[in-house]
């Protein structure tokens, strides 16, 4: 008798699920289904309209209470005073895709003239950063972009192909033109890790760097024991290894702990991208001669500009569109609103004490 | 203090207005009320949709965890069923499946999840809290081995449109039919049939409800195959709304939807709690949040709020049975003589 009735809750539930099924006409499947395109900007920009004073723009970053988003959103504090807008941050405490969507809905609510975000996931936040658009709200996404029709413009640290071929030019240096190198990466399925890879792997096919020999690339998973461990391995495995690049903080850093406190040290030389107050120590005493990574707080300065140049109708988001950011000079609008900020900075002996992030 | 006899002969309705679920209500209600009046933009149609559309999982996944924690039972893997539906809808639409066939076949799924669960406690007479939180790991992993750091998005715009949409231009989310309509349900079903009280007596005592003739491994076998559905129903939802279907999705959701239904006065060892009292918990827990957030109050003083909230609703109701019990015992051994200390607690039930 119970399970009689049971089953019919059962079969109620799934009715739901199938009358889900029928609002739409039968049968979709994914090739039916074509992404809609980008709403082309109709608007036309006047670059010589006066900035806007007062512009509310509220920063919404991956998750709270990381260091380098604390820095990035910094940058974009330190704007908005410049342009007397007004600053504010909100945002997750866990980075997982759809956290942002409720933040995003608050926003519309308290009527921000623009948004700043960096993306958990491109296509989550799309439907709510639309309804943001459609409420007047001017949206700039900054180090991680969300899909490129719901967002005005994309401030990109640093292009795929500068950071890849920075990375390839280090190694060469370091390894004095011929020898072995390794790469030491996050995850093997990190977006931005694979992305600047393939492009090392681009560059050292090229002659000029034909006497390099890529050995391994290992995986630290962007977690400080094991990516210390896979330094080691690296180490061990191939005693002639004259370069261990690692494109991630966590694991240059780990990297660096290592061949610092083995007799490696002086023999093996550790580079990549690194933030200077981690990898200090490490140039100090001589682990470390170069490293590279963007400035973080050129980043949310940069995005800030930008915000208040699309509210202020200088720009729309259309390529070829100019702005002036402040302190890092006029900028140029690229392909689908992207924005690079800029070649990375090399961080060496000589310069690592004028930078605090 | 009243003559002792008049609270002894309290009728029914009044002893259940001073009962916490009523009081769960009665406080989300004001709580929208208050701040409706009082914070910007609060009172607005489109906050209200942003808030039923943030509240629909978890007040989804609490209609069968009602029924779950009043057996006196928990599950504890819904979130990640949640998250494994969301991550095989999304390998099974790459694979070039009809969402028709897809979204059935995901409820499907959930169920088939919750029976594992149900395996486990009822058959093998595991207890639930360890084999849940066995499963809540296994299928999160799962999740990430189906898709893993991936996300699929291209879902057909009529569905995530209809997900996110409102009722012919109102205020009222689309997906707050099947709410109603499940909450309804399983309303009716907790309340009102021989199979409500069924699993209220096999959460006062699973022994004595089986001398009664109640196959109470039966019925808690079948409400895991539910909570499963529901979640499996939730993680399509969930997609379609965010149109992305991750491993990760609705991370960390179980404890919200635990501590909606024990804010809404389910007691944690079973056989107590009403239905309305749970989605007068979820409704709280998200007004309090939207209402929060609007004002800028960061997630650390929101969790803060959250904490204390469930702690007063676990102790509220047991100062109240025990300082009554006291009263009880106190006139049993004094008939005669008025009690010298007056035990009058603050929180006297009687207004």
């Amino acid at each position: 008798m119970s399970r009689r009735i049971l089953t019919g809750v059962v079969s109620v539930v799934s009715a739901a699920g199938l009358v889900l099924s029928l609002t739409a006409c039968g049968g979709t499947t994914k090739n039916d289904s074509t992404a809609s395109g980008p709403a082309a900007s109709t608007a036309s920009a006047d670059p010589n309209a006066a900035s806007k004073q007062g512009v509310k723009m509220a920063f919404l970053p991956k998750q709270l209470n990381n260091p380098y988003s604390d820095i990035e959103v910094g940058g974009g504090k330190t704007a908005l005073d410049e342009l007397k807008g007004t600053y504010k941050l909100v945002g997750p405490n866990d980075a997982s895709a759809s956290s942002q969507v409720s933040y995003i809905n608050t926003l519309i609510q308290q009527q921000q003239d623009v948004i700043g975000i960096a993306a958990n996931d491109p296509n989550a936040v799309c439907p709510s950063l639309n309804q943001a658009r459609s409420a007047g709200i001017k949206v700039v996404a900054f180090d991680s972009d969300a899909a490129k029709n719901c967002r005005d413009v994309f401030i990109n640290q640093a292009s795929t192909q500068g950071i890849g071929e920075q990375l390839a030019k280090m190694a060469n240096e370091l390894a004095g033109g011929e020898g072995e190198i390794a790469i030491l990466s996050a995850t093997p399925n990190a977006t931005n890790q694979n992305a600047w890879i393939d492009v090392m792997k681009q560059e050292l096919a090229k002659p000029e760097y034909s006497k390099l020999k890529l050995d391994k690339i290992a995986y630290g998973n962007d977690d400080d024991q094991k990516s210390f461990q896979e330094a080691q391995g690296l180490l061990q495995s191939f005693p002639n290894l004259k370069v261990i690049v690692s494109p991630t903080t966590v694991g240059i850093a780990a990297a660096a702990r290592y061949v610092s406190s083995s007799s490696y040290k002086g023999k093996v030389a550790i580079t990549g991208l690194g933030t200077p107050n981690q990898m200090r120590a490490f140039v100090k005493d001589g682990t470390v001669k170069e490293f590279a990574l963007w400035n973080p707080a050129d980043i949310g300065y940069l995005a800030a500009y930008a915000g208040v140049a699309l509210s202020s109708g200088q720009i729309t988001g259309a390529q070829g569109q100019k702005f002036k950011a402040g302190k890092l000079g006029e900028y140029t609008i690229g392909a689908d609103g992207e924005i690079v900020l800029g070649p990375p900075t090399v961080f060496n002996a000589d310069n690592i004490d004028k930078f605090n992030f | 203090m009243s003559d002792p006899t008049t609270a002894a002969r309290r009728p029914a309705w009044l002893a259940r207005l001073a009962s916490w679920d009523v009081a769960v209500i009665a406080i989300a209600i004001v709580v929208l009320l208050v701040a409706s009046g009082t914070i910007d933009n609060f009172g607005t149609g489109r906050n209200y949709t942003f808030l039923l559309l943030d509240l629909l999982p978890i007040a989804l996944m609490a209609l069968p965890m009602t029924f779950i924690i009043v057996t006196g039972e928990i599950d504890l893997s819904v979130a990640s069923t949640l998250g494994l539906t969301s991550a095989v809808m999304g390998s099974l639409w790459n694979s070039g499946l009809t969402i028709e066939m897809i979204i059935p076949l995901c409820i499907v799924l959930g169920a088939v999840l919750g029976a594992v669960n149900g395996f486990f406690v009822t058959v093998l007479k595991l207890p639930s809290l360890a084999v849940t939180i066995g499963t809540m790991a296994l299928y999160r992993g799962l999740a990430f081995v189906v898709l893993g750091d991936s996300a699929v998005a291209d879902f057909p715009g009529s569905y995530t449109s209809w997900v996110t949409g409102t009722l012919g231009g109102s205020s009222i989310p689309n997906v707050l039919i099947p709410l109603i309509v499940l909450a309804i349900v399983f309303g009716v079903v907790l309340h009102a049939t021989p199979i409500g009280r069924g699993v209220f007596a096999a959460g006062a005592s699973d022994t004595a409800a089986r001398f009664a003739g109640i196959r109470t491994g039966r019925t808690k076998f079948w409400l895991y195959v539910v909570s499963g559905a529901v979640a499996g129903l939730a993680g399509v939802l969930w997609t379609l709304r965010y149109s992305s279907a991750r491993a990760d999705n609705g991370f960390g959701l179980e404890l919200a939807v635990v501590a909606a239904v024990l804010l809404g006065g389910v007691s944690i060892f079973g056989g107590k709690g009403t239905l309305p009292g749970v989605l007068g918990g979820v409704v709280l827990l998200s007004a309090l949040q939207n209402a929060l957030r609007l004002q800028d109050v960061s997630n650390e003083a929101l969790n803060i709020v959250t904490g204390v909230l469930l702690i007063i609703s676990v102790l509220l109701p047991n100062i109240l049975s025990s300082s009554r019990a006291a009263l009880q015992r106190r006139r049993r051994r004094s008939p005669s003589r008025k009690p010298e200390l007056s035990p009058a607690p603050s929180s006297n039930p009687e207004r």
